[in-house]
């Protein structure tokens, strides 16, 4: 094996590496390497690639699962069927068809608050809510959700009553979960539409809750 | 490997969780370009979605936290390169082919980007009835692998409940070394706080996993 490659392989944090600056520099040139050659066999198709990048970048994103929970706050029966089976519910709404099989979507409660997390990588429900964030694959959340999720939530500037369940959600296998939260208080008269707006990515985790109505 | 770095349910010391206000999908470009080759050569049938997530678990502990995430998956895109044969350490070292290139499957051209983009199916067929339902009291087994798992530390040995199923998935211990999708019975086991933490932890806690029939038996 080249002798350069090893070095980087094994202990990338090298003085080889160092000898090209930081981790930004020496992953843009690593990268495009590795993009180079992959192109180079045939392997790949830069084009194709630059179409995923757009499609993250402009078209997934946690407006996705925003409708989904205010579909379900404002339509009791989809509301039934979402937390029956969130997969074929989100795909019986027409504009959202890339959920795959494996969607579980869990109800927060007065009596219960749901909190998702992978402890092993970084299992998110993309499709609904965009790439995950860099907090949900750190190690502070990653080791501490399952231990302690009261902390974790006390990290998110949350405090739940002690008389409340906390539920935690390790995806550790394909299925993917979504938390619906409660729907805010004085919401009465919004639209779907103005109610997804109160909808935040994390109250989707479970490490926060929706915008009050009059932030919206 | 099974009990390495990654499984790190459970661990103290790693601090504060510290959100990003307004965070961009990605934080420089060539992420962007990681993310994608993975996709790509996951259609390409290269190696599939448990073999990327074990090769991440061989790096060493020291590596795996003081490199960011997607410098995490480059080093495990060239992990799989080499172990599959598709590349060799030279090339991927200076961006240059210089040996034929292997055959794939596939190779995914724009037209084919949207089946990329949705989520694939694990679900297959029974190979056998289920032997859980919900509402039994299972035992996560005291298993330690040398290959890849999915079954956390913190829950071995520990005794929780069945609370949902979800059908024949593919196993990813087989299927990351190569040895087929083997699949099996998937559920929802919860688990007491109290049961994983010890007597004195908050009571109001309670955790589940998603256990493969494999990892649990009746205590």
């Amino acid at each position: 094996m080249d002798r350069r490659a090893t070095l980087r392989y094994i202990c990338p944090m090298s003085t080889y590496d160092h000898d090209h600056g930081s981790e930004l520099s020496e992953m843009q040139l690593r990268v495009r390497a590795l993009e180079s050659v992959l192109a180079e066999k045939g392997y790949i198709d830069p084009a194709a690639l630059d179409l995923i990048v757009e499609e993250y970048e402009t078209r997934i994103g946690p407006q996705n699962g925003a409708r989904v929970v205010a579909k379900a706050w404002t339509d009791p029966e989809f509301k039934t069927r979402l937390l029956v089976d969130g997969s074929a519910a989100v795909r019986s709404l027409g504009y959202e068809n890339r959920v795959g099989d494996h969607l579980v979507v869990v109800e927060n409660t007065d009596r219960v608050h749901n909190m998702v997390v992978c402890t092993l990588c970084s299992c998110y429900p993309w499709e609904m809510l965009g790439l995950p964030p860099v907090w949900y694959k750190s190690a502070p959340y990653r080791s501490r959700a399952v231990k302690d999720p009261r902390g974790v939530l006390r990290d998110f500037g949350i405090s739940l009553p002690q008389t409340t369940e906390i539920r935690v959600w390790d995806s550790t296998a394909e299925t993917r979960y979504l938390v619906l939260p409660m729907r805010p208080s004085g919401t009465a008269g919004l639209s779907a539409d103005e109610l997804a707006a109160l909808v935040t990515r994390d109250s989707m985790i479970g490490t926060g809750f929706p915008k009050p109505a009059e932030r919206a | 490997m099974t009990d390495s770095i990654h499984d790190m349910g459970g661990m103290d010391g790693f601090g504060k969780v510290e959100p990003e206000p307004n965070e961009p999908p990605f934080h420089q470009a060539w992420e962007a370009r990681v993310l994608a080759m993975q996709r790509a050569m996951g259609y390409a049938g290269a190696w599939n979605i448990d073999m990327s997530r074990a090769a991440q678990e061989l790096l060493p502990p020291n590596v795996y936290l003081s490199v960011s995430y997607y410098k995490r998956w480059a080093l495990g895109i060239e992990h799989n390169l080499l172990k599959q044969g598709l590349a060799d350490a030279g090339e991927i070292a200076d961006g240059r082919a210089r040996n034929s290139a292997k055959p794939l499957k596939r190779k995914l051209t724009p037209d084919a980007v949207p089946a990329v983009m949705t989520r694939g199916s694990y679900g297959r067929p029974a190979q056998a009835p289920a032997r859980f339902k919900p509402g039994d009291r299972v035992r996560a087994k005291n298993i330690h692998p040398r290959t890849h798992t999915r079954l956390p530390r913190y829950v071995r040995g520990h005794i929780g409940t069945v609370e949902l199923v979800h059908g024949c998935h593919v196993f990813p211990d087989t299927a990351a070394v190569g040895q087929g999708e083997n699949p099996q019975w998937l559920y929802t086991v919860v688990f007491d706080g109290r049961e994983l933490w010890g007597a004195d932890a908050d009571p109001t806690i309670k955790v589940s996993v998603d256990a493969f029939e494999p990892y649990l038996e009746t205590p």
